[in-house]
């Protein structure tokens, strides 16, 4: 049986998007090395509500680091300590008895946060709405292997559309830019022929819909690669660079 | 409306040609004056909206994450199969769709799944066109690996993504209809209830998870696309916010509910480890194709794996089914754990696990290789467990995966109510008793982009345009005065038990007697068990915070108070049952060999469960098989 520990947090409290809010501290005492990061939350919400305080509201749901769902800063890292891990994968066997964890919402103006840990992420949805898609009506497609696709091309376009969308690149730019998952999604289709059409029409509408979202520009930190739960490399970026170049001026 | 399956007339290759060549047609300038409301964005509700969206309809699509990308289909790993035959080894549609009846134990209907075969290869087609990056050979052509059941290598897939990379294809089709004006989507939205008037599906009322306001659209039909009930377990491999509660509503409203108890137990997932675990975590089937299951030879081994030499092991499934081996379906190699546990072979801390060994395939293939087909796999593994499966076997268990029970539908997709459509794992229709590893991602997007499309317009064509019911009216109003007053009546309990203590107990009630086998006795007590529970439930729970906020420990409690209901009705279907078939095990219908006995004479029907407020009546859709010849499954 592994030793429990007690945690101490200091979590963010956020009652509405207009609210002010605020770090308030807790104790979570009988903590398993083996339980995930969100099942210490879960723990601690279930004696909150026992206690008849209100849970701490954070998002989550598969669990299993794919959804993009969840997404903590957890002390002032994107997804925490562990390399290439989203929240709900991170295990508290990374920390001691008697560590004390700060735990913030995602903090970006086009983040705006809804309660507690939950922020507005519509952002990336209208950014993909403005071009990260292959216009193919369902019906029109001719046989899958009409056109041959190198592997090595494939397995790159793969690499870049991992992207779970669950914005810790943004939380982790020092300018709030999303130019790594943008960066991404062209990349993905930029790279196959079925996203050729397009390219142009793509690079120019993703990349101005994420200006006009609020989200700085890249200044080349590479904080957004060094957080991405996929490992996702900021290649990606210059990728857009050039594929918006080339739409403007091309 | 009659209840009847309404499958077409002729050939079985010739009823989906005959279904079309006859269907009605909506005129193109006649389909903007339609509105489609589309609830749930996995890869059933996504593929629906876009395509329906492409056609001219006006969608409305709902769903409870914060965006349609997050739907649970995303999860989804090992691949997709189509009959493609690429790979020149035997297959067709005719064997995907033998395959998979077979794979269901005979408990589906001929026609739907011979029509899913059918629409395979479409799909593959479609994907690759929205640019979904599929695993390929050096050539540039699709590559494809085999899966449980099958002997063909027909699953095409993207590493151990594919359910990602397919979800994100029909979400980017989806954007582009959003970008077009044609799908409003809804967001951080619950379906809380649906509206009949006049005995047609004409709307539904949610709540704004944001704000906690109750909403009513109104639409001229009504797609459920709201996945499958495998959480009733409280543990199982769904995400954290698959519920039932959508569904369920449409049972309590006259939808039928049917064959609630066939339920997926996969046998490749990560064990549990302790009290608060809060899901399970798969492992893809996929793995078996180079893994092996084994257990110690001798009961109560506490060696590690490594010092365990050769002929100490047991290969089980190699040793009992020598022409499937590791590729036995899911519920055989689930039920095949379970014997080894029981009997004290069981590995690991908890001895609640088996292995799966990847030593001889990484000797074989070279770790390169292995790296390439399962790397992302072997990682999560990791993560979760801390031991690294490269050079430890993996301990692996069953666990609650999918869910083939669900709404009845006709041929059409149509439940029991006019215009309300159901599609994906929401519905029974296609996977029998058990569903063949990668054909949910199969069916969901076959229902969404290539049968919805004709028979929804099937059914508008006899619905006037522009008829769209309004949502301020009395109907609407009345549903939404009942959605508000449970949400009040669940804030006011005022007990001292939590959601996810209920619902933990319910999980435990679940498994232990509605799980991988099941007796008469042990239903009966479930059924009293989780009677007595829920009865606590509206007693004792406490339900913190406001109607008028984000408020998931609410959006949970309502969730869980339909579950209390479909655990019991899970329960007395599987009681009904007096046989083996698929994932349905009933001690008492077995060989002596442990083997599941099925009862063709008296169970090949589709038990559809019809509510009212005396309590569930069961109706029954007998099975024809004319295709097929019904044989006891086989994969010795």
């Amino acid at each position: 049986m592994a030793k429990l520990m007690t945690i101490h947090l200091r979590v963010w409290r956020q009652r509405g998007p207009e609210a002010d809010g605020r770090f308030v501290d807790y104790a979570v005492p009988g903590v398993n090395p083996d339980m995930s990061f969100l099942e210490m939350l879960d723990v601690l919400n279930e004696q909150l509500t026992l206690d008849s305080e209100d849970p701490i509201e954070f998002d989550h749901d598969c669990r299993e680091g794919i959804c993009g769902s969840c997404g903590l800063m957890i002390n002032g890292i994107a997804h925490g300590p562990s390399a290439r891990t989203a929240t709900c994968q991170l295990h508290m066997r990374h920390y001691r008895d008697g560590d004390t964890i700060v735990v913030e919402p995602w903090r970006a103006r086009a983040f705006p946060v809804i309660r507690d840990l939950v922020v507005d992420r519509a952002s990336f949805d209208r950014i993909m709405s403005a071009g990260g898609y292959v216009s193919a009506n369902t019906g029109a497609a001719p046989d899958a292997n009409a056109i041959p696709i190198r592997k090595d091309d494939a397995e790159e376009a793969f690499d870049y559309a991992a992207c779970i969308g669950c914005g810790a690149c943004v939380a982790a730019c020092p300018n709030s830019s999303a130019s790594l998952f943008t960066g991404a999604k062209v990349a993905h289709l930029a790279l196959l022929p079925q996203g050729e059409p397009e390219r142009k029409r793509r690079a120019v509408g993703m990349v101005d819909q994420m200006a006009e979202e609020g989200f700085g520009d890249c200044s080349n930190h590479a904080e957004c690669e060094a957080v991405c739960p996929k490992g996702i490399s900021i290649t990606a970026i210059a990728l857009m660079r050039r594929e918006y170049v080339k739409a403007v001026l091309g | 409306m009659p209840f009847e399956s309404r499958v077409p007339a002729g050939a079985i290759a010739d009823k989906w040609d005959n279904y079309k060549n006859s269907a009605k047609l909506v005129n193109p300038a006649n389909k903007r004056k339609y509105t489609v409301i589309v609830v749930g964005t996995g890869l059933a509700g996504g593929s629906a909206a876009a395509t329906l969206a492409e056609l001219g309809y006006n969608v409305k699509s709902f769903c409870i994450q914060d965006s349609p990308r997050r739907a649970h289909s995303i999860a989804a790993q090992g691949g997709i199969n189509a009959a493609k035959n690429y790979p020149n080894d035997g297959d067709s549609v005719w064997r995907l769709y033998y395959d998979t009846i077979k794979g269901g134990d005979y408990r589906s209907r001929e026609a739907n799944v011979y029509r899913l075969a059918q629409i395979s290869n479409n799909i593959i087609d479609q994907c690759v066109a929205q640019g979904v990056p599929f695993a390929r050979e050096y050539g540039g052509l699709l590559d494809n690996r085999s899966f449980g059941g099958a002997q063909v290598s027909r699953t095409f897939y993207s590493r151990g993504q594919t359910g990602q990379q397919l979800l994100l294809g029909a979400y980017q089709a989806m954007c582009r209809q959003i970008e077009a004006g044609r799908i409003e989507m809804y967001a951080r939205r619950e379906m809380l209830d649906l509206v009949v008037s006049d005995g047609r599906a004409c709307g539904i009322v949610t709540r704004n998870l944001v704000d906690g306001k109750i909403e009513r659209f109104g639409g001229d039909a009504v797609l459920l696309c709201t996945g499958g009930y495998g959480n009733v377990y409280y543990l199982s491999t769904n995400a954290k916010n698959s519920n039932v509660t959508a569904a369920w509503r449409c049972y309590k409203r006259g939808a039928w509910f049917a064959n609630p108890c066939f339920t997926q137990i996969h046998p490749t997932c990560i064990p549990v480890s302790g009290d608060y675990q809060s899901k399970l975590t798969l492992m893809s089937e996929s793995l078996r194709n180079d893994g092996r299951v084994w257990v110690p030879k001798k009961t109560g081994d506490r060696r590690v794996p490594q010092q365990i030499p050769e002929d100490e092991r047991d290969y089980y499934l190699e040793r009992r089914y020598p022409s499937f081996g590791n590729l036995v379906p899911r519920d055989v190699a689930s039920r095949a754990a379970k014997k080894e546990t029981d009997a004290g072979r069981g590995v690991g801390e908890t001895q609640l696990a088996v292995y799966l060994d990847f030593a001889d395939a990484i000797q074989r293939h070279g770790r390169d290789r292995i790296e390439e087909r399962y790397d992302n796999l072997f990682e999560m593994y990791q993560r979760i467990t801390d031991e690294n499966p490269y050079e430890v076997p993996m301990r692996i268990f069953p666990a609650v995966h999918y869910t083939m029970g669900g709404l009845w539908v006709d041929y059409a997709l149509q439940s029991t109510i006019p215009g309300l459509f159901v599609l994906g794992e929401a519905n029974f229709s296609d996977h029998g008793a058990n569903r063949l590893g990668a054909s949910a991602l199969m069916q969901g997007l076959a229902d969404g982009y290539f049968v919805i499309p004709y028979t929804l317009g099937n059914y508008l064509a006899d619905a006037d345009p522009g008829s769209t019911p309004d949502a301020d009216a009395a109907d609407f109003r009345a549903v939404e005065d009942k959605a508000m007053d449970r949400v009040n009546r669940l804030l006011g309990l005022n007990g001292k038990r939590t959601v996810m203590d209920f619902h933990r107990s319910l999980g435990r009630i679940m498994w232990d007697h509605v799980g991988m086998a099941r007796n008469a006795d042990g239903l009966k007590r479930a059924i009293s068990e989780i009677s007595a529970l829920h009865e606590s439930f509206w007693k004792d729970l406490r339900v913190p915070g406001d109607p008028d906020t984000m408020n998931k420990s609410l959006e949970f409690a309502g969730r869980v108070a339909d579950f209390l209901e479909l655990g019991e009705l899970m329960a007395r279907d599987a009681l009904e049952r007096e046989e083996s078939c698929g994932g349905h095990f009933r001690e008492e219908y077995s060989s002596t060999e442990g083997e599941a006995v099925r009862n063709d004479d008296d169970f090949a029907y589709a038990a559809a469960w019809a509510h009212d407020d005396a309590g569930a009546a069961v109706h029954k859709e007998k099975l024809n098989f004319e295709t097929v010849t019904l044989t006891t499954r086989s994969y010795k």
